[in-house]
């Protein structure tokens, strides 16, 4: 069965037919080509999926299409700026070498992103527990830490 | 002259489009009008299908076919992600079919649907009904290999190979020794887990050739396993490898391929996608070999080994796949590291009804350096020599020709990792605080493991690599190698080569998105940590090729009164200069506007080079680790760990950290938590997800120390060795190491799980 949904997608109204079995993630690959959200296992184990519904981070593969109605999406296509220059986060991975496969790479900068939002200056123990929804076995995690500290601070330094 | 590329932290050249999820991977190229493929998997471990009803499946809406063995070419492949050997007799078993009746493993491939949708396909797989008939399953080669077990495969008695490499006179050697030291120990079937599972699709291409586009390590191997699995030519296939989002071995084997192929092929050639769930991949595409040890050494009283005997039986699971070359590595590691004047080491492989073993990071290194360096610990204990010492005593040394491989190492850096990693980790200030916490009835300990690694196959297998390199009309230059980047940043430091040999900026050196058969040079692809090593060979040979021509054009286009005939020439940041005084002589970018468009001379410049590399150079290293064991739970925390690495000259700082942090946290994790586990009442697996198969983490992982000591190996094209699984091999045996320091027994099979502390310890408290 399909239905129509409404809902902001980076930013843009979008009206979808969906169909009332579909993920949220498939509806972002498959019918809207935003194919940067990956899928890791397709049952909330991994995150490489991760979006952020209404600024919280949600794995869209456990994520009824249906439910979006109404709800403000924004994937990894939407984490650069407007003018297509890198988030501070995105920077920071690129820089430091968080990034090998980078499969998990999209998941881990949507969970960074709401983790930062909600807590502009978290521990190092509150980055491993906020990014614990994330796997990546490519690093060994260290680098994306880097990453995160690094914006965090800087971030800081901003505010000075 | 100093470098400008090699040694330099340069951030690799396709992170930018993976932060902004631009980066292709198989799953995100859309095709028109594609078809969904899936598979019809085996409900029982060992057995025969008796029937097959596809009837109601074929009725779903939107399923296309439903193939069954009878529908799909029969031809037997081998699937190991080996170099094609000329020697039948070393030929990698051809066991495998496309679709089989005869199933060896709980979930082994019956049947497979194509349908419109991939929900319809999913629909249609419920829908058929096959009838078994069962037999007997084993799931250990204990089971395998006893009296009377039926045979997974005909004719083997269950073993795939059983070899013995020999040094010397073990029972000479025995009589000599003081002492006799035996050990058991036991490493687990673990997984790769890669994060983006096994995904391919193929379509006939208007040229009439078979297309397959998949995430896989070895694109030219991968179409010589098309033409074997099809009986037909191998020019008729063509692989083309976009972004993979990782592999550590598990994508160096051909598993989906020609089973997308033979859809693809029953739908007169429209595009079919096949893209397995993660429980499909835990279940039946590759893991890691579990292999259980014997051994028993003889040493003099002054610590010297004057004699080592060595039993590894290998679980292979239920097809060959790499089958006997993982174990038998073994044997040279262990004489890699350390001299064993008489010294006998048998190993057998056997088939079993789990899923098959193959390629995994490391290839056989973590379990015999588990074996070789627990037992490097409990024999120094025994003997009452200091661990670092015993190790030091027996080492190899440079220049020295390994007996079994048969090549000599020119650099061997194991005693500095010791030295400069005993400084590094604060060994001596470690060691007092680990007593005094001891002393407050702390479970605290400390353990070091090293191991020995090679760069490639050679000379057991086949080592070519290609390059081809264009210098563009601007001066910059275009790379293509056969050589395949999985994540690992192979690319990257290639490019950094480049950059080195010719005289350019990294930047100015463009890397291929995909590795295409037609269009990649021949190289044999993503395994054994060859392709810095190898595969650089022929980057710089191609590299130092396309320098001459520039060189030799620069003088072809001398401007007139500039000197041509005596001049000696280089190439320095994208300029031609005099190598006297380093003075301009010509643009590099002005010199190749001309060799392109010069109306009566010049020619555009390339170089073309295969390479065959006849060479091997062994890193070494090892993991130094400090740990406390709860006595409550049974949890193990580390507080720190270091990894120090031989790999000779280091081509990219930051990407060769990354890739030690990242092996180092499969090697504490193959220690501490993972192992895929089996019912033993039905075969099937009981963590085939990624929930329950307890990889770690960002939690679980504690803070990472990594360390180098550079010493140029002359064999290495920069003086490099491979650096991509050794970071794998140690982590584990240093752990096991440091918890028997701190609770006093010996734990000798991994996972060391808290259950197992708690067990251990509960033992130790009964015997007080
Ligand atoms: S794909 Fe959604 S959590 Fe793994
Ligand atoms: S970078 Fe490969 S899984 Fe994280």
């Amino acid at each position: 069965m399909l239905k129509k949904i409404n809902c902001i997608i980076n930013g843009e109204p979008k009206e979808i037919e969906v169909d009332v079995r579909e993920s949220l993630l498939d509806m972002l690959r498959n019918r809207l080509h935003l194919t940067g959200t990956k899928q890791g296992c397709g049952v909330g184990e991994c995150g490489a999926c991760a979006v952020l519904i209404d600024g919280n981070t949600i794995d869209s593969c456990i994520y009824m299409a249906v439910w979006a109605d109404g709800k403000n999406i924004t994937t990894i296509e939407g984490i650069s700026k407007p003018d297509g220059s890198l988030s501070d986060i995105q920077q920071n991975y690129v820089d430091k070498g968080a990034v090998q496969c980078g499969f998990c790479t999209p998941g881990f900068v949507i969970s960074t992103t709401a983790l930062l939002n909600k807590n502009d200056d978290p521990s190092r123990d509150e980055i491993r527990r906020g990014l614990s929804g994330n796997l990546c076995r490519c690093t060994g995690y260290q680098k994306i830490l880097d990453a995160v500290e690094t914006t965090v601070e800087q971030r800081r330094n901003s505010k000075k | 002259m100093e470098n400008t590329a090699i040694g330099k932290s340069q951030i690799r050249w396709d992170a930018v489009a993976k932060v902004t999820g631009r980066a292709n991977y198989t799953g995100d190229i859309p095709q028109k009008e594609m078809y969904h493929g899936k598979i019809y998997r085996a409900k029982i471990a060992h057995g025969m299908v008796k029937s097959i009803d596809v009837s109601e499946a074929l009725k779903v809406p939107g399923v296309i076919k439903v193939l069954t063995p009878d529908d799909v070419s029969s031809y037997s492949f081998p699937t190991a992600g080996h170099p094609y050997s000329l020697d039948p007799k070393l030929s990698d078993k051809a066991d495998r079919k496309i679709l089989t009746r005869h199933i060896r493993l709980y979930g082994d491939e019956i049947a497979a649907v194509i349908a419109k949708t991939e929900l319809a396909a999913e629909e249609a797989l419920g829908k058929i009904k096959v009838e078994y008939e069962e037999y007997e399953f084993y799931l250990t080669p204990e089971e395998s290999l006893k009296e009377g077990a039926l045979e997974i495969h005909e004719g083997t008695k269950n073993i795939i190979a059983d070899t013995t490499a020999e040094i010397g006179d073990l029972e000479t050697g025995f009589k000599e020794a003081d002492i006799l030291i035996e050990h058991d120990c036991y490493t687990p079937t673990v997984q790769h887990c890669q994060m983006e599972n096994q995904i391919a699709y193929a379509y006939k291409d208007v040229d009439g050739r078979w297309v397959c586009v998949t995430s896989t390590q070895i694109p030219h191997i991968c179409r010589r396993i098309l033409g074997q699995a099809f009986g037909m030519p191998w020019g008729r296939f063509r692989v083309i490898k976009p972004f993979v989002g990782g592999g550590f071995g598990n994508k160096q084997d051909v598993t989906i391929e020609p089973m997308v192929v033979a859809m693809s092929m029953a739908v007169g050639g429209k595009p079919v996608m096949l893209d397995l769930h993660r429980e499909e991949v835990f279940a039946c595409t590759r893991v890691r070999h579990a292999i259980s040890y014997k051994m028993k050494f003889g040493f003099k009283n002054d610590g010297r080994i004057v004699a080592g005997d060595i039993l590894a039986i290998s679980n292979n699971g239920a097809y060959a796949s790499h089958g006997h070359a993982v174990v038998a590595k073994g044997g040279g590691m262990v004489t890699a590291l350390y001299k064993v004047p008489n010294f006998k080491y048998h190993a057998m492989t056997v088939y079993t009804n789990i899923a098959a073993a193959g390629a995994m990071r490391g290839y056989g290194v973590p379990q015999i350096s588990y074996a070789i360096e627990t037992f490097m610990d409990t024999a120094a204990r025994k003997l009452g020599i200091d661990p670092f010492d015993l190790r030091k005593i027996n080492m190899t040394k440079a220049m020295e020709e390994n007996p079994l491989l048969h090549m000599t190492q020119y650099t061997m850096g194991l005693r500095e990792c010791i030295e400069q990693g005993k400084e590094r980790f604060q060994w001596e200030k470690r060691v007092e605080e680990v007593a005094a916490a001891k002393k407050a009835g702390k479970l605290r300990g400390l353990g070091f493991a090293a191991f020995a690694y090679t760069s490639g196959t050679y000379p057991k297998g086949l080592e070519a690599a290609g390059c081809r390199l264009v210098l563009n009309q601007d001066g910059s230059i275009k790379m293509m190698v056969g050589a395949t980047e999985i994540g690992q940043g192979s690319d990257t430091v290639f490019r950094q080569m480049v950059a080195e040999t010719v005289g350019v900026p990294v930047d100015m050196v463009y890397a291929d998105q995909v590795t295409d058969t037609d269009t990649s040079p021949f190289d044999t692809g993503a395994y054994a940590s060859r392709q810095t090593f190898v595969s650089g060979m022929a980057v710089k040979k191609a590299a130092e090729e396309l320098k001459e021509k520039i060189l030799l054009a620069a003088l072809e286009f001398a401007e007139e009164g500039q000197e041509a005939e005596t001049v000696d020439l280089d190439v320095k940041d994208c300029k031609v200069i005099k190598k006297s005084d380093g003075s301009l002589y010509t643009e590099l970018g002005d010199l190749a506007l001309k060799t392109y468009y010069h109306l009566n001379k010049g020619i555009c410049l390339t170089a073309d080079v295969s390479n065959k590399c006849i060479q091997n150079a062994y890193p070494y290293g090892g993991t130094f680790v400090d740990l406390e064991v709860d006595k409550v739970t049974g949890k193990v925390k580390i507080y720190n760990i270091l990894n120090i690495h031989d790999s000779g000259v280091i081509i990219n700082p930051l990407m060769a950290s990354g890739q030690v942090e990242g092996g180092m946290t499969m090697g504490i994790s193959y220690a501490l938590d993972e192992e895929l586990r089996y019912d033993s009442s039905t075969g099937k697996p009981l963590n085939n997800n990624l929930l329950d198969y307890k990889m770690p983490t960002m939690m679980d992982v504690p803070d990472l120390m990594v360390d180098f000591v550079e010493i140029p190996d002359p064999i290495g094209p920069y003086g490099n060795k491979s650096l991509g699984e050794p970071p794998n091999c140690s982590p584990a045996p240093a752990i096991r190491n440091a918890i028997a320091d701190a609770i006093g027994v010996d734990i000798n099979a991994i996972p060391i799980t808290p259950q197992k502390i708690i067990e251990v310890l509960n033992a130790k408290d009964k015997e007080v």
